[in-house]
């Protein structure tokens, strides 16, 4: 298992790697020998434009998708030697959209990420992890509403406190905050990074470069499939390489302590 | 992740939720139990020797061993109620069970609600697979071969029904509709294939059958419907919880620890054998799988821990009530209990449309 690394540390622990990934579906290259790890105690961003191959690469190292060429290793194993229970208690997924078949209410749908503890000593706290799942993900007030009849962020915020019940020591979030107000964007991104600092290994897919900047320990910028760098927000977040990858000027500003990334505008008429 | 900690102050308040919601899924199972002996008692009465109830139950303790209450006053009462009586109802209750709980395991494995043996074409499916079987007059597995037929049929339309209806790890509502109308389309083909063929008693044989009766229900077949309802609804209430995860989608399912597809090829073998169960001597009941599961579901939610084992009761109620309702609504006629139900099932289908198109703007 991996060491406890306080944040900062620059050797830590990958807990889930892929290796050499490609994959194309349809005849069309999504993913071309993407090298890539995620450590325990700290989240990763992958930001990149549409079509980049993000949310592939997420789908990837979930074990949705087996890679043509490289492979995905799990704790030094490779991910296909675990059966789905197993994968299921050390990763969780938040999808970026949420389906449900049938009306099941808040609490019913958190209640079924804990499926994984059925059976097991864990099974226990049950109750007790899913109350508080719901409470980090503020959905507590809509407990005994039915998951369909809610707006599309009170479904994506329902659908992270089913994740937080999973209790998994690896959280993989495929756009999280697309759905959500401001408020909640930030309060999904610090429970993300309060579970990053109390050990556990995150990986988000966002788009809003900003929020990446200020929420994650590395940033991975995939453009057509490849990765074109890996680092610290500040190493990787240049005008430049972004200009380049968004085929679009890109001006990053520091305002009180983070990087703010904004892209460059014409101005309006008026204002000239 | 740590191990979240309790918050004390809501732990009276939820006792009180799980309380409630224990309370009426307790209630609902009573109902539905009473409500089964209830109806198991009267229809066993009704008929051309009239026993009524305290005495069927007087017959019933007496043959457990119970020397409680009265034999049956009518000097037949005791052999129809044996010998007729009880063969059928039992052969509605099972059908009934199997039929809804099928139902229930494939809205289930489709995430669909429209998915129901007799809409999508299995029960069809089952059908000439049976149907085969009495046209050529075969009896390869003695009282079996309707049964193991309809089995291998229904295994077959289940089969295909989700091989072509699904993409992308979902089911399209539309697409499902049209791939059992296109199902239902083929084995009516092959029936009327089949009725061309048959010589005059076999063809009246198959007719009877598609009609959907209980009539001439014995021990024999009883005892070969049992254990398949039996076992499927038994694997069906095993595999309730994971049918549960499968509504949140294919992947977010295998997210948190179902094997999906084999969860699938599982759940479709048990509707085959749920579907075989119902159809091998009682002939094509529709709608009794769309129905049930869809009442249970307004009352006490779509989990399927509840779900399953109570629309397996609701089933056996029903066709129980149905079958004493085709045989008592017209003196001297036993109409088609498949009849009855398509004649309620209909009207209960447009309804459920009507609902969809009201509340989420249909079925896209």
């Amino acid at each position: 298992m991996s060491t406890r690394s306080p944040r900062g540390d620059t050797a830590r622990d990958a807990v889930l790697s892929g290796h050499g990934i490609s994959l194309s579906l349809n005849g069309t290259t999504i993913l071309n020998d993407v090298d890539i790890e995620v450590r325990a105690g700290e989240v990763l961003s992958l930001v990149g434009p549409n079509g980049a191959g993000k949310s592939t690469l997420l789908a990837v190292l979930a074990g949705d998708h087996a890679p043509e060429r490289g492979e995905v290793r799990l704790y030094d194993q490779p991910l296909s030697a675990h059966s789905a229970r197993a994968l299921a208690r050390e990763r969780g997924m938040l999808l970026q959209k949420q389906n449900l078949a049938f009306g099941f209410r808040v609490h019913e749908v958190v209640e079924m990420g804990r499926a994984p503890w059925h059976r097991t000593d864990r099974a226990a706290y049950d109750e007790t992890v899913v109350e508080a799942s719901m409470k980090r993900a503020d959905v507590t007030h809509l407990r005994d509403r039915h998951f369909p009849t809610l707006s599309g962020g009170e479904q994506a915020r329902t659908a992270f406190a089913r994740l937080l019940a999973q209790e998994t020591s690896i959280l993989m979030l495929d756009e999280p905050t697309a759905a959500l107000d401001i408020h909640h964007q930030e309060q999904v991104l610090e429970v993300a990074r309060e579970a990053a600092d109390s050990g556990s290994a995150v990986v988000v897919v966002l788009h809003d470069l900003s929020l990446a900047a200020a929420h994650s320990d590395r940033v991975c910028v995939l453009a057509q499939g490849q990765v074109r760098a890996t680092g610290t927000p500040r190493e990787v977040l240049t005008p430049e390489l972004l200009s380049d990858v968004y085929r679009h000027p890109v001006q990053v500003l520091e305002h009180e302590g983070h990087l703010v990334v904004v892209p460059q505008r014409r101005r309006r008429k008026e204002e000239l | 992740m740590s191990a979240a900690t309790a918050d004390p102050t809501t732990k009276p308040e939820r006792a009180g939720r799980a309380v409630r919601g224990g309370l009426s899924r307790v209630g609902l199972f009573a109902l539905l139990g009473v409500l089964l002996v209830v109806v198991v008692l009267l229809a066993a009465g009704q008929g051309a020797v009239h026993v009524p109830p305290s005495e069927v139950l007087g017959s019933v303790l007496h043959r457990l061993g119970i020397d409680v209450g009265p034999m049956p006053s009518h000097p037949r009462g005791e052999d129809a109620l044996w010998q007729v009586r009880f063969p059928r109802v039992v052969l509605a209750l099972l059908a009934g069970a199997a039929l809804a709980t099928a139902g229930a395991v494939m809205q289930g494995i489709f995430g669909n609600p429209l998915a129901e043996p007799g809409v999508v074409g299995v029960s069809s499916g089952a059908a000439v697979a049976a149907a085969t079987v009495i046209a050529f007059n075969l009896s390869f597995a003695g009282n079996w071969t309707i049964a193991l037929a309809a089995f291998v049929g229904g295994l077959i339309t289940t089969l295909l029904v989700y091989a072509m209806s699904r993409e992308g790890g979902r089911t399209e509502v539309v697409t499902l509709v049209l791939t059992g109308i296109a199902l239902n389309a083929m084995t009516s083909a092959g029936l009327s294939f089949l009725l061309f063929m048959a010589n005059t008693q076999a063809r009246e044989e198959i007719v009877f059958w598609t009609l959907g009766s209980m009539n001439g229900a014995r021990w024999p077949q009883v005892a070969v419907v049992l254990p398949l309802a039996v076992v499927g609804v038994a694997a069906a209430v095993l595999m309730a919880r994971q049918l549960d995860l499968l509504a949140l989608g294919d992947r977010a399912a295998r997210h948190v620890g179902v094997d999906v597809e084999r969860l699938r090829l599982r759940a479709i073998v048990v509707v085959a054998v749920l579907t075989a169960a119902a159809v091998a001597f009682c002939g094509i009941i529709a709608f009794v799988g769309l129905v049930v599961p869809h009442l249970i579901r307004l009352v006490v939610g779509p989990g399927h821990r509840v779900l399953v084992p109570a629309s397996a009761l609701l089933g056996a109620v029903l066709l129980v009530a149905a079958d004493l309702w085709a045989r008592t609504a017209i003196v001297n006629a036993d109409l088609p209990i498949g009849m009855l139900t398509s004649l309620v099932g209909g009207p209960f289908f447009f309804w459920l449309i009507r609902r969809a198109r009201r509340t989420a703007g249909g079925w896209a």
